[in-house]
């Protein structure tokens, strides 16, 4: 992107004015001048597209890690104000709704680890479902999956997938309310009912990473972690059912546009008001949609803790906090010194709560909330803890991971499945794969410098820095 | 965004920052579609590997042909995924606004080497032309 066109808004946040004539919302790109020069001029077009949307509040931003994606750019985020002509957008939300990451606090530490690496991966690898057309070992009939939708992770801990302490380290206590199964068309809830309890594939994973550094101490106690610990990070979504809501709704949406109105600066952003049938027939159904992925990671977590107890006996797992990537969430936010109930499209983007806010759990009302960065399976991830600014900054958003530098055919021009996970057992990282070709386009240097992109993250305002997680074992789809 | 493939029929692909964007080209407008459609499928297995011992059927109705792509390969993923399948040869049929298709593979077994799972097809980049060489039809894939 030729970051020329941008006019700086501090050293963290740039801008472009509308040109002559031009009507729009403000536009925010976060990040520092390299950052956004690597970015895709379509990340420039995608969320300025976004700032031409109904009701918008605010600025159309993009995260640091932004790049190019569907309608909204990855890293997007715009409110909506739906007592304003407010819409919801089907391209704002994604095709995996609610993708997201859980990540798990252990009772141990790098050293307990010592000898167990090989037998952790294998077993991990053996009970964790992962890759294209490979179904899980949960078979859920249709009455079922009304169920789950319906009740998220409450759904998951009823039939004995976790603990109900894992609940309150969820957002949104683990079940999305308002969700509505009936909006979701039979062809989708059919696609799900093998795939509970499934990992998926592309940048999906299950990682099992331990604490290389620690930025912020107090944050890290809150968070119940300290150096050398173990930790599990789960990152998968809503799987077919999502993407099967995602799809039907993009095209009846950008179909009805007309009908409904709306001038689609580009059809992907196919949405529709907020306060319509059409727009509340998708948010019934996008968050069925978030309750399915919100079951999926816990069962996922059940699965992963059942590993551990049998590979490291007498290990405890908690849930440390679980946070979704792509939603659209009604949350109340400050604008102009009022309280406003927004309709927040994070595309891409990670809830960032500061300190304070009543929606934290107490454990972390101190500290604020958990952001995860995720990383590549080579660097490492990062946690992080939401600031009071970023609520004025970015309707309390944040990163949501490194971001890619490369697409995924270029890096499968440049490297190999099999070179890459021997590198990587060479640096003492054990990765074990459904795909060598997903291994290929996953390879770390596909992805964005991770430390560049949370520091810019800390630097905006959007979050600081708590911890860096180096990966010790990956499962890949 | 460079092609991958500069082939003018068969399949390609070009470049999306977080995902793939596929190329089917033919002489007409449902040979460029069974192409896109290749190319799919291609992503999450190699064809050479995949019996063609199953056939699945899809109909639907589409007046402009650019949501006919992404529905034909939306609707391919959607029951292939529902019936565990994986697919390799496709065939496409127009009458009019009304389209019916084919596709014939196997269900998904670990002696089928596995790329990565295409989940949708997008309205991005979503483009049906007709030039010189014939028709191309793209757009970007969700992986």
């Amino acid at each position: 992107m030729d970051t020329a066109l941008l006019h700086p808004v501090d050293g963290y946040a740039f801008t472009l004015p509308p040109g002559a004539g031009e009507s729009r919302a403000p536009i925010v790109l976060y990040g520092d001048r390299e950052l956004i020069a690597d970015m895709d001029d379509k990340v420039l077009e995608q969320i300025l597209n976004v700032a031409r949307l109904p009701g918008i509040v605010g600025a159309a931003m993009a995260m640091p890690d932004a790049h190019w994606g569907y309608g909204f750019p990855i890293g997007g985020v715009a409110a909506f104000d739906p007592e304003n002509g407010g819409i919801v957008s089907a391209g704002g939300v994604g095709f995996d709704i609610s993708c997201g990451i859980r990540c798990l606090r252990t009772s141990l530490h790098l050293a307990d680890l010592a000898g167990h690496e090989r037998e952790l991966a294998n077993s991990l690898f053996q009970h964790i479902p992962a890759g294209v057309g490979r179904e899980g070992r949960i078979r859920l009939s249709l009455r079922e999956l009304d169920a789950v939708l319906a009740d998220g992770a409450h759904w998951a801990v009823r039939q004995g997938y976790g603990q109900a302490e894992d609940l309150a380290f969820i957002e949104d206590g683990g079940r999305a309310e308002g969700a509505q199964p009936e909006r979701v068309s039979p062809v989708a809830k059919e696609r799900q009912l093998g795939e509970m309890g499934t990992l998926g594939s592309g940048n999906h994973y299950l990682e099992v990473q331990w604490v290389d550094r620690i930025f912020d101490a107090e944050a890290a106690r809150a968070f119940g972690i300290e150096q050398d610990m173990l930790l599990v990070s789960i990152h998968c979504g809503s799987r077919g059912l999502g993407h099967q809501i995602g799809t039907e709704f993009l095209l009846s949406l950008a179909k009805a546009a007309g009908r409904l109105g709306i001038a689609l600066p580009d059809r992907e952003l196919a949405c529709a008001p907020i306060l319509s049938p059409e727009g509340e027939q998708y948010l019934g159904a996008m968050r069925a949609g978030i309750n399915c992925a919100l079951a999926n990671r816990q069962i996922l977590t059940q699965l992963t803790r059942d590993v551990f107890a049998r590979v490291l006996s007498g290990s405890r797992l908690e849930t440390l906090f679980d946070v979704s990537h792509n939603t659209c969430k009604e949350e109340s936010h400050e604008v102009a010194g009022q309280p406003r109930q927004l309709f927040v499209h994070r595309k891409g983007a990670t809830r960032a709560f500061g300190p304070g806010h009543p929606a934290l759990p107490e454990r972390y009302r101190a500290s604020g909330q958990p952001v995860i960065i995720g990383g590549s399976m080579g660097t490492g991830s990062y946690l992080l803890a939401g600031t009071v600014e970023s609520e004025a900054r970015a309707f309390s958003s944040a990163s949501h991971g490194a971001g890619r530098q490369m697409s995924r055919h270029a890096a499968l021009r440049r490297w190999q499945g099999r070179q890459v996970v021997d590198e990587l057992a060479g640096a003492g990282i054990h990765i074990r794969t459904a795909s060598m070709r997903g291994v290929a386009e996953e390879a770390p240097g596909a992805y964005k410098d991770v430390h560049h992109v949370a520091e810019a993250t800390e630097r905006a305002g959007l979050a600081r820095r708590v911890a860096f997680l180096r990966p010790k074992v990956c499962v890949k789809g | 965004m460079p092609d991958n493939d500069a082939s003018t029929s068969g399949y390609g692909y070009f470049d999306h920052d977080a995902d793939v964007g596929v190329i089917g080209r033919g002489d007409r407008l449902e040979a460029a579609f069974e192409s896109a459609a290749a190319a799919t499928f291609a992503l999450m297995a190699e064809p050479a590997a995949v019996r063609a011992d199953e056939r699945l059927a899809v109909e639907f109705v589409e007046g402009d042909v650019e949501l006919a792509l992404a529905t034909w390969l939306n609707l391919l993923l959607g029951e292939a995924r529902r019936r565990g399948l994986v697919l390799r040869e496709f065939h496409l049929h127009r009458d009019g606004e009304r389209w019916r298709g084919e596709a014939r593979g196997e269900r998904w077994h670990e002696g089928i080497e596995r790329g990565v799972e295409v989940k949708g097809a997008t309205l991005t980049a979503l483009r049906v032309s007709c030039g010189p060489g014939g028709v191309e039809a793209r757009c970007v894939v969700d992986v």
